[in-house]
């Protein structure tokens, strides 16, 4: 039975060596360690929960930049269709300016044109005058180049003419 | 999975009949010894004294040893085993031819007819197993009279740093150092991760804590963590340490177990809550008739408790050196004290492979039994401390 007898010098020396360790671990191993261990845990706890917050502000940001682009691509749209809207209205506005105008230098023209056209026929008519004239005497010289032809004309003249 | 349960079952089971057959046969020869003894001192080691007393000395201390080196047989095999897993005054690491390298440890005793003595365990080899007053009679220290005779009746109380609290004080110190500086290292590196033996032993400490001691105790585990990590690492260090060739058992002697079982006993008593001992005192929703017999059946099993402790873990680390013991031993039985060599040869063909397969069982088990002590002792501090849900 010497197996199952404990002995007292065993029994003493364990209970003193357990209790001694146990002092002295509690003291400058389990404490700190425990608490080292501890502090560690929550830092990463707290690390994640601020990744976890840190990505909801880049997901709002994120939908913030979304938002402000659509709104800046309205405004150029906006702004694109308006500057168009302009384009057309002055081009509209030009070329019926350009057509009035285009009208009215017709206008002018046709009037100049007239002008010009009755001047030239009156010009016409008075050189044709002119050269009847001149054919006229032409004429006529060659007729009185005969004197008794000259004489009878007059005669005729005279004649008909009843000094009365 | 089936199957491994009850490969495992099997092994314990021959692990408790090797445990059981060398303890038949070891209080066999215990019995038969004293004749044998004298035996001996008459005969062999007398004579040798007046051939040369020096050469002697060593040989006479350790008479027993010798007498099995001489004559092996089953019978003296099974004393080899025990005194190989028993307590010891010196620290006997091996024997090459005569001489025994051994480490004297120092010898504390009070008694009252003869006070306090304190001496070195070297003083009994010197002077075949007596010194002063004393006797080391197999370990047990008897006191004698002025005329050498064994004073009957008188008991000495031995305090002695014997192998096994030598042993234990080098876990002692391997633990403070272990723990202090991992520590230290927590704190040159606060928040950061864990490097080298801090990274080693963060996991076992996170064991403890998060397998052993949440489960159990709930939000109280803080408390009992200290207690807990140092009962753990206390058994697995030891343990292991006594699984070193030439070391001590230290965790397989029964003094050793009763007391970390005691400490628990009170540790979980003194924390017991008002419905734990409700349900001891007068157990809610019985009759009560049946209260009357199951009061003292509750209060046997708060020391069953400790005491299933005790036992389990000191039957479990003694039966596995029992166990390893025995199959080399086996070696020498065949071989007949060297008559048929030959045939220790064969066996150790089969017993070294088995017992090298036996002790990385045995490291297994040292980790197993130090997590089922602390384990178990979580658990019952966990029942003594419910929360009121009932």
């Amino acid at each position: 039975m010497e197996l199952l007898t404990p002995g007292l010098g065993l029994f003493f020396w364990t209970l003193v060596v357990f209790v001694v360790i146990l002092l002295i671990l509690r003291k400058f191993a389990w404490g700190p360690i425990m608490k080292a261990i501890h502090d560690r845990e929550e830092s990463i706890e707290n690390a994640l929960k601020a990744a976890e917050t840190a990505r909801a502000e880049m997901a709002q940001l994120q939908s913030g930049i979304e938002s402000a682009k659509r709104e800046a691509a309205a405004e150029r749209d906006r702004i694109l269709k308006e500057a168009n809207e302009i384009k057309n209205s002055i081009l509209d506005q030009a070329k019926k300016d350009a057509q009035s105008e285009g009208a009215k230098i017709l206008e002018g023209a046709r009037e100049s044109i007239n002008k010009e056209k009755a001047a030239a026929m009156a010009e016409v008519k008075a050189q044709v005058a002119l050269l009847s004239l001149s054919i006229a005497e032409k004429v006529l010289a060659k007729k009185f180049e005969n004197q008794a032809e000259q004489e009878a004309l007059v005669n005729d003249y005279l004649e008909k003419i009843s000094l009365n | 999975m089936k199957h491994v349960n009850t490969g495992v079952r099997g092994f314990w089971s021959v692990k408790f009949f090797a445990f059981l057959l060398s303890f038949l046969t070891f209080t066999w020869t215990f019995a038969s010894d004293p004749g044998h003894d004298a035996h001996e001192n008459h005969g062999t080691t007398e004579v040798e004294n007046h051939v040369d007393s020096t050469a002697v000395h060593g040989e006479n201390a350790h008479g027993e040893e010798g007498h099995g080196e001489e004559a092996f047989t089953a019978a003296s095999m099974a004393g080899t085993i025990l005194h190989h897993i028993s307590d010891a005054h010196e620290w006997h690491f091996f024997t090459v031819g005569g001489t025994h390298v051994t480490l004297p440890l120092p010898v504390i005793l009070y008694s009252e007819q003869y006070g306090l003595d304190i001496f070195m365990s070297s003083q009994f080899h010197h002077n075949h197993g007596v010194y002063k007053h004393y006797k080391n009679d197999h370990e047990h220290i008897l006191l004698l009279d002025e005329e050498g005779n064994v004073l009957e009746g008188a008991s000495v109380m031995d305090f002695s740093v014997t192998k096994n609290v030598a042993s234990m004080l080098i876990a002692f110190i391997l633990m403070a150092w272990i723990f202090i500086s991992m520590a230290n290292a927590y704190k040159k590196r606060p928040g950061q991760a864990p490097k080298g033996l801090q990274s080693f032993m963060e996991p076992l400490v996170l064991f403890v804590r998060d397998e052993i001691a949440r489960p159990n105790l709930g939000h109280n585990y803080a408390r009992f963590m200290p207690y807990l990590l140092t009962l753990f690492f206390f058994i697995w260090i030891n343990n292991m340490l006594g699984l070193l060739p030439g070391a001590a058992n230290v965790t397989g002697n029964i003094a050793v177990t009763m007391v970390l079982s005691l400490i628990a006993l009170v540790v979980t008593n003194i924390n017991g809550n008002k419905s734990y001992w409700g349900h001891i005192f007068w157990p809610p929703g019985i009759p009560t008739p049946v209260k009357f017999i199951l009061i003292p059946v509750e209060v046997i099993s708060i020391f069953t408790k400790p005491f299933a402790l005790m036992i389990r873990l000191f039957a479990n680390i003694t039966a596995g050196h029992i166990i390893i013991m025995s199959i080399l031993c086996l070696i020498f039985l065949f071989s007949d004290n060297g008559n048929n060599a030959s045939a220790g040869f064969g066996v150790s063909f089969a017993s070294v492979p088995f017992a090298i397969f036996l002790y990385t069982l045995e490291l297994l088990v040292a980790a197993i039994q130090a997590f089922i002590f602390t384990m178990l002792t979580a658990l019952f501090i966990g029942q003594a401390m419910p929360e009121d849900h009932h």
